[in-house]
C-alpha cells in the first residue's frame, strides 16, 4: 500500500513539474492527454459503472466546447470558462438522456450516436457558429485573478480539474448512488423489481457524465484556442469509447492511462507513417483479445475485467 | 372471510395472441393468509405473478392491493406498496457479494440510495435488515461471497432473501424449490415455514409436501382459470384436482 503511495505520489509530482522538465509540445501532449483522459472518466462512468455503452458522448464535449467559446468571448470569467459549459451539457444530457435510456443495447448506441451527428449538422450549418469553420480565436478564462493565457496558471487549472474530477466521480462510485449504478449494471430486471426506478437513476448518470465531458470540452477548446463542428464528429465518442477500453472499463483511473496510450501513440506513430490508424487499430484489436481489463486491467497481473 | 383482503383479483385475463394465459381469474388473498397457487405447467401461475408484479398488462381485469388498483403502475411502484417476489429461474446479482445483493434490496424503498457522495456503510438500516435477512434465510457464513459462486441450493436461498430484504407485505414465491434436491427442499421448507406470520404469502409450488406443510389456503388453476380453492384438507379430497395433474401427465 505504501509503495503504491509512494508510486502515486512521484507520478504527481512528475506531471506537476513537467512544464520545468520539457519544452512547449511535450506539455501540450500532456495537457491533451490530461483533458481527453476526464473525458473518458466521464465516458466510463457511463460504460464502466452504469452499463451504458454510449456511441454519442462527443455531444457534451462539443456543447461545452461551443458554450465555452461563446461564452468566454463576451467575458472571460470562471463562469463562462466552466460553469455554462459544465449546466449547458447537462442539459443536454438530460435531454438526449430523457430519450435514450428507454432502449438499450445497440439501440441506445444507435439513438446517442444519431443526437451527437444532429448537433454536427445544426453547427455545420450555423453562421452565427461560424458554420463548417467553427469558432476561433477563443481566450482562455481568468479564474480567481489568474489569467490562463499564461502557461503556469492554465497548468495548473488542467491539474485541479483532473484531480477533481478523479475524486468527485470516485466518490460517486462508491456512494450509495454508484451502488445502485453497479446492481443496475448486474441485473437491471431484478433492481427494477424490488423497487428501485431504474429508468431515473441511469438519467442521473447520464447528466453527470454530461456535465464533466462538458468541463473537459471546454479545456480542450481553451487549450487550442478554437472549436469546430468536427467536435461533434463520432470519431471523438470512438477515440473516447477506445481510450476508455485501452484503460480498463470500470476503473476510472485506467480512463486516463488509456487517453495517454492513445495520446502518446497517436503522436509517435504519425511522426514515422502516415497510417498511424491502421497501427492504433491492430493495437485495438489486441487489447481486446489478450487484455480486455485494459491496461489496468494487465497492471493488477490479472486479465479479465473489473477487481 | 371477514376483514377485507390484502390482495384481490378481480377477473383477470391475460393473452399471449390466440393463447388465453388467464381467462377471467379472480381471487381474494386475506392479510397473513399462506396461499399457495398449484396446478399443471402451462396454467398460468406464473403469468399471474407477472401480471400481480407489474412485469405483464393484463387483457382485462384488475389488481387492487390494500384496496387501491395497482393494475397500471410500473413495476417498481408497485415494488415499493410493499409486494416483493422471487422468480422460478434464479434472479441474483452473480458478481456482487450476498451481503451486497440482500442490501440493495433493502435499500431499494428507502430514500439514501440517492446519496452520490456519501458511505455506504453510514446507511446503517439496510445493512442491518441485510443481516438480519441472511440470518433468516441461511447465508451468514456466505455474506461476502459473490452471488455467483454460491451452490444452487444456496442461490435459491438467496433469490428468497432478496424478496424478503425489501421488507414486503405481500411475498410472492415462484417455485422457490425448483431444480432442489431432498435436503435442499427440506431445508427451504423449514425456512419459509419461519418467515414471520406478517407477511402474507402466495406461492407457486410443485412439490406437494412443501404446499401441506406451508399453506392454509390453496387455490388451482388450470388453463388459466381457477379450478377450486379451499383448505387444503378439502383440495385434497377433490377428485377433479387429481384429474387434471393426472390428465396432463404432470407429476
Amino acid at each position: 500500500m505504501t509503495l503504491r503511495l509512494l508510486a502515486g505520489a512521484v507520478v504527481v509530482a512528475f506531471v506537476a513539474a513537467f512544464p520545468a522538465l520539457a519544452g512547449n509540445y511535450p506539455v501540450k501532449l500532456l495537457h491533451e492527454i490530461l483533458i481527453w483522459g476526464i473525458f473518458a472518466m466521464s465516458l466510463d462512468l457511463l460504460m464502466g459503472y452504469a452499463g451504458m455503452v454510449s456511441f454519442g458522448h462527443s455531444a457534451f464535449w462539443g456543447i461545452g466546447g461551443y458554450v465555452a467559446a461563446l461564452a468566454l468571448k463576451q467575458s472571460p470569467g470562471l463562469v463562462s470558462g466552466f460553469v455554462l459549459p459544465a449546466l449547458v451539457a447537462a442539459l443536454g444530457a438530460l435531454v438526449i438522456g430523457y430519450f435514450s435510456i428507454r432502449v438499450s443495447g445497440v439501440y441506445f448506441i444507435m439513438l446517442t450516436l444519431a443526437f451527437s451527428q444532429m448537433f454536427y449538422a445544426l453547427t455545420f450549418q450555423s453562421a452565427w457558429l461560424g458554420a463548417e469553420d467553427g469558432i476561433v480565436g477563443v481566450p482562455r478564462a481568468r479564474v480567481f485573478g489568474a489569467d490562463l493565457t499564461a502557461a503556469t496558471p492554465f497548468h495548473v487549472c488542467v491539474l485541479v480539474v483532473v484531480a477533481a474530477t478523479i475524486v468527485v466521480l470516485w466518490r460517486v462510485v462508491r456512494s450509495p448512488f454508484g451502488h445502485v449504478l453497479a446492481g443496475i449494471h448486474e441485473n437491471e430486471n431484478r433492481m427494477q423489481a424490488v423497487g428501485y426506478p431504474v429508468a431515473r437513476y441511469k438519467l442521473l448518470a447520464f447528466v453527470i457524465a454530461g456535465a464533466v465531458a462538458g468541463v473537459a470540452g471546454s479545456l480542450y477548446t481553451q487549450l487550442v484556442g478554437s472549436i469546430t463542428p468536427d467536435a461533434f464528429l463520432w470519431t471523438t465518442s470512438g477515440e473516447a469509447l477506445l481510450m476508455v477500453i485501452i484503460g480498463g472499463t470500470g476503473t476510472l483511473g485506467g480512463a486516463v492511462l488509456g487517453a495517454a496510450a492513445f495520446i502518446l501513440l497517436q503522436s509517435l506513430v504519425s511522426t514515422y507513417t502516415e497510417r498511424w490508424m491502421l497501427i492504433l487499430g491492430l493495437t485495438f484489436i489486441l487489447f481486446v483479445l489478450f487484455a480486455p481489463g485494459g491496461l489496468v486491467g494487465a497492471l493488477r497481473g490479472r486479465v479479465g475485467i473489473r477487481g | 372471510m371477514t376483514a377485507p383482503a390484502l390482495l384481490a383479483i378481480e377477473d383477470l385475463s391475460r393473452s399471449f395472441g390466440a393463447l388465453r394465459a388467464l381467462n377471467g381469474v379472480s381471487l381474494a388473498v386475506g392479510r397473513h393468509e399462506r396461499r399457495a397457487i398449484i396446478g399443471p405447467n402451462g396454467a398460468g401461475k406464473t403469468t399471474l405473478f407477472n401480471v400481480i408484479t407489474g412485469d405483464l398488462a393484463p387483457s382485462a381485469g384488475r389488481v387492487v392491493f390494500e384496496g387501491a388498483a395497482i393494475t397500471a403502475l410500473p413495476r417498481h411502484q408497485i415494488a415499493r406498496r410493499g409486494i416483493s417476489r422471487s422468480f422460478q429461474r434464479t434472479n441474483v446479482f452473480p458478481r456482487l457479494s450476498v451481503l451486497e445483493n440482500l442490501r440493495l434490496a433493502a435499500a431499494a424503498t428507502g430514500r439514501g440510495s440517492y446519496d452520490m457522495l456519501g458511505s455506504v456503510s453510514r446507511l446503517a438500516a439496510p445493512l442491518a435488515r441485510a443481516r438480519e435477512v441472511a440470518e433468516a434465510v441461511g447465508l451468514v457464513e456466505r455474506l461476502a461471497e459473490p452471488a455467483g459462486r454460491l451452490s444452487y441450493g444456496e442461490q435459491r436461498q438467496l433469490e428468497v432473501g432478496i424478496a424478503l430484504a425489501t421488507g414486503p407485505k405481500l411475498l410472492l414465491l415462484d417455485e422457490p424449490t425448483a431444480g432442489m434436491s431432498p435436503e435442499e427442499t427440506a431445508r427451504m421448507t423449514r425456512l419459509l415455514m419461519a418467515l414471520p406470520r406478517e407477511i402474507t404469502l402466495l406461492i407457486i409450488e410443485h412439490d406437494m409436501d412443501v404446499v401441506f406443510s406451508l399453506a392454509d389456503q390453496i387455490s388451482v388453476l388450470h388453463h388459466g382459470e381457477v379450478l377450486t380453492e379451499g383448505a387444503p384438507d378439502s383440495v385434497r379430497a377433490d377428485p377433479r384436482v387429481y384429474e387434471v395433474y393426472l390428465g396432463t401427465g404432470d407429476e
